[in-house]
């Protein structure tokens, strides 16, 4: 399995695609389950119905970074501000500072290495369209799949004013402008590097002597975090 | 922990059953062992014709579908409260050390939802797939079952799992440390059956899961492995889903972390880039101490942890035979061999894989041994069939810091005191 993000299958033609396709359908490709069942190339089982194109365009909601899947719409910052206080600021704050436990969206620059990480869209995502795309799937929390193009623009657009990504709450952000927006910490993510850490390669495992006189330095009882720590955690064969 | 009070063999010096009757019920009903009653009193639970020998019991269908023994009722998923905001966007956990073999029961299964648990009517569950396809479709839950099904047994990793333990131990109980994880024999259809029937353009190389929960849960899958060894299922251990488990339908991506095996599946798209959705990079990346971030870790590391002995399974004996089990995984193929140490990492012997060995699948190992009733500092060590090694704590920190939150797969040292008590331990 290659570990790259980039495309994992390499095919020179719709020829080859269909080749190697075919060679999986006919478990001729190694799988480690056994054959995959087949209709007749080509064919399929003629099982299922064509989507309508109404019915694609209310659940194809999905927004990517290069701004594929956007719909027409444009709000201000100053506009986000109102809503935002109105739908997100019981836990995100009025600032998007977050609250209690609930997520901060805004703050954080400089923290990622600390001992106190603070991930935040404007301190760790890469993307912006990851929040618009998640403002409009999940939020808000309980009344999801409500919000208007516009309102998900403006909301976006207070975001990055918030994290000082944008100055000046008149800022109008639109699909037109959208992917004109990059994140500070984009270029912070590389990619799966594992197994970082030793493998037989490097030699087999230890078996004896393999280390000095070995203590305890931590307990976790002392902390007493867990749940139910003196009693149900543990087995009461008794009914009460 | 009652199961720590054990019946004393000095309290049945009297020899008379009132005694021993006392000594009993201090015991907190706890079974006696067979070597103290052939010194003390014959053993009432055989000398007393017991209530289930003499009277009738309940027949057929007084539960139409079966439940636990009542004397069960304390195995069950757990959470911990003060881990998330609320308990829609939280998680629970298996009780791994009350469970043996390889089988998750599903009604032990962890649960973690983004936005609680989807009540999806199943008339009305419909699977669009969409995007660079021939043809865009919908599938019905009875069209699902018209396709040829292929059953494979899978574990389940949350890729949080053990995560609180990255700065030292947190959660006493295996339950918590390592409870994020379950093994099912999966029912379904191959996403590469499904997709020849749409029909791949040629730029097609990755995918998007989507769930139809009000978190509409929606994650990045490359092609390769989407037709390699992935699947819709609707049947888990030969039952429909539960409701906590994607019912009526999810995804399965074996081998690969929990949060892409998409529950209440509604829409698979086919893309040529990936969609880089809120779970796959404000969460579920990997922060490291240099301040850049793993991207798309989707493989779960290989990774062993006693089971039993743990703090909740203290060992209820003094000394002498002991079984000591764990389950140990790997998202990349099979186990290759478990390793036990009894004192904290010096010295290892080779522990016993009992039951199948199946790829990305929960492994169960045992190591029997004469307890000699001193403490020990109990450790498991798993090796995976393409060498991986699993690592310390100290050797993992190393290389990824401790802001992590996934991913993390260290060995788990569990310090067992001369009581039997089991505690979470941090070793130097």
């Amino acid at each position: 399995m290659s570990k790259s993000p980039e495309p994992v299958l390499v095919v020179a033609s719709a020829t080859g695609w269909a080749l190697a396709y075919l060679l999986l359908l006919l478990g001729l490709a190694a799988t480690p389950l056994g054959p995959v069942f087949a209709a007749e190339p080509g064919k399929g089982f003629g099982i299922g119905r064509p989507a309508t194109a109404e019915e694609v365009r209310a659940w194809d909601i999905d927004v990517r970074p290069d701004g594929k899947g956007l719909p027409e719409g444009s709000g201000t910052a100053a506009e986000g501000e109102a809503i935002f206080a109105e739908k997100c600021a019981s836990c995100h704050g009025d600032f998007a500072e977050g609250l209690d436990r609930w997520t901060a969206l805004a703050g954080g620059v400089g923290t990622l290495k600390s001992d106190n990480p603070v991930r935040t869209i404007g301190s760790y995502w890469p993307y912006l369209s990851t929040a618009y795309d998640y403002i409009y799937r999940a939020m808000p929390f309980g009344n999801a799949q409500t919000l208007k193009p516009n309102e998900v623009y403006a909301l976006t657009a207070y975001i990055l004013l918030m994290n000082d990504i944008i100055a000046d709450d008149r800022f109008l952000l639109s699909n037109e402008n959208f992917t004109s927006v990059r994140l500070p910490n984009e270029s912070n993510f590389i990619e799966d590097n594992r197994p970082d850490t030793a493998t037989i390669n490097e030699g087999e495992p230890c078996m004896n002597d393999c280390r000095a006189q070995v203590e305890v330095t931590m307990r976790a009882r002392v902390l007493g975090v867990t749940p139910d720590d003196d009693n149900k955690g543990g087995r009461k064969r008794a009914i009460e | 922990m009652s199961r720590n009070k054990k019946p004393s063999i000095e309290a049945d010096s009297s020899g008379s059953r009132r005694a021993f009757l006392r000594s009993s019920i201090a015991a907190g009903g706890a079974l006696v062992a067979g070597s103290s009653i052939a010194r003390a009193q014959s053993d009432t639970a055989i000398t007393q014709v017991q209530d289930w020998a003499r009277r009738l019991g309940k027949g057929v269908d007084a539960t139409a579908y079966g439940q636990p023994s009542p004397y069960e009722k304390d195995v069950v998923r757990r959470h911990v409260e003060w881990l998330t905001p609320s308990v829609q966007t939280s998680v629970n956990f298996t009780p791994l050390h009350e469970l043996d073999g390889i089988i998750t029961p599903n009604g032990l299964c962890f649960e973690r939802h983004h936005a609680g648990v989807a009540e999806v009517e199943p008339d009305k569950y419909r699977l669009m797939i969409n995007g660079l396809v021939d043809k865009s479709l919908v599938f019905t839950l009875d069209d699902l079952k018209r396709f040829p099904r292929r059953n494979q047994i899978n574990f389940l990793e949350c890729a949080a799992n053990t995560g609180m333990e990255w700065r030292g131990v947190q959660l006493n109980g295996c339950q918590f440390t390592h409870g994020m994880v379950h093994n099912v024999m999966y029912t379904g259809v191959p996403l590469s059956v499904l997709f020849e029937e749409a029909g791949l353009k040629t730029s097609a190389r990755w995918v998007m899961a989507e769930g139809a929960d009000a978190s509409a849960m929606n994650r990045s899958l490359p092609m390769a492995k989407a037709i390699d060894d992935c699947m819709i299922a609707f049947k888990m251990n030969g039952e429909a889903l539960r409701p906590e488990q994607g019912y009526p339908a999810r995804l399965v991506v074996p081998g690969w972390e929990g949060s892409m095996w998409v529950k209440w599946i509604r829409r698979l798209e086919i893309g040529d880039e990936p969609w880089h959705s809120r779970e796959e990079t404000s969460k579920y990346t990997d922060l490291l101490t240099t301040g850049k971030s793993r991207r798309f870790t989707w493989e779960m590391d290989c990774k062993s942890v006693i089971t039993s002995p743990s703090p909740q399974a203290p060992v209820n004996h003094k000394r002498g035979q002991t079984v000591i089990t764990g389950l140990a995984w790997s998202g990349r193929g099979t186990i290759a061999r478990v390793d036990v140490s009894l004192d904290g990492g010096r010295n290892w012997v080779a522990a016993r894989i009992d039951g199948p060995s199946l790829n990305k699948s929960l492994h169960r190992f045992y190591y029997d041994f004469d307890w000699n009733g001193e403490a020990m500092l109990l450790q498991s060590r798993a090796v995976d069939s393409t060498g991986y090694i699993q690592p310390t704590k100290a050797e993992l920190r190393q290389v990824r810091g401790t802001n992590s939150v996934y991913h993390n797969n260290s060995i788990q040292t569990w310090y067992l005191k001369k009581s039997g008590e089991v505690e979470n331990v941090e070793i130097s």
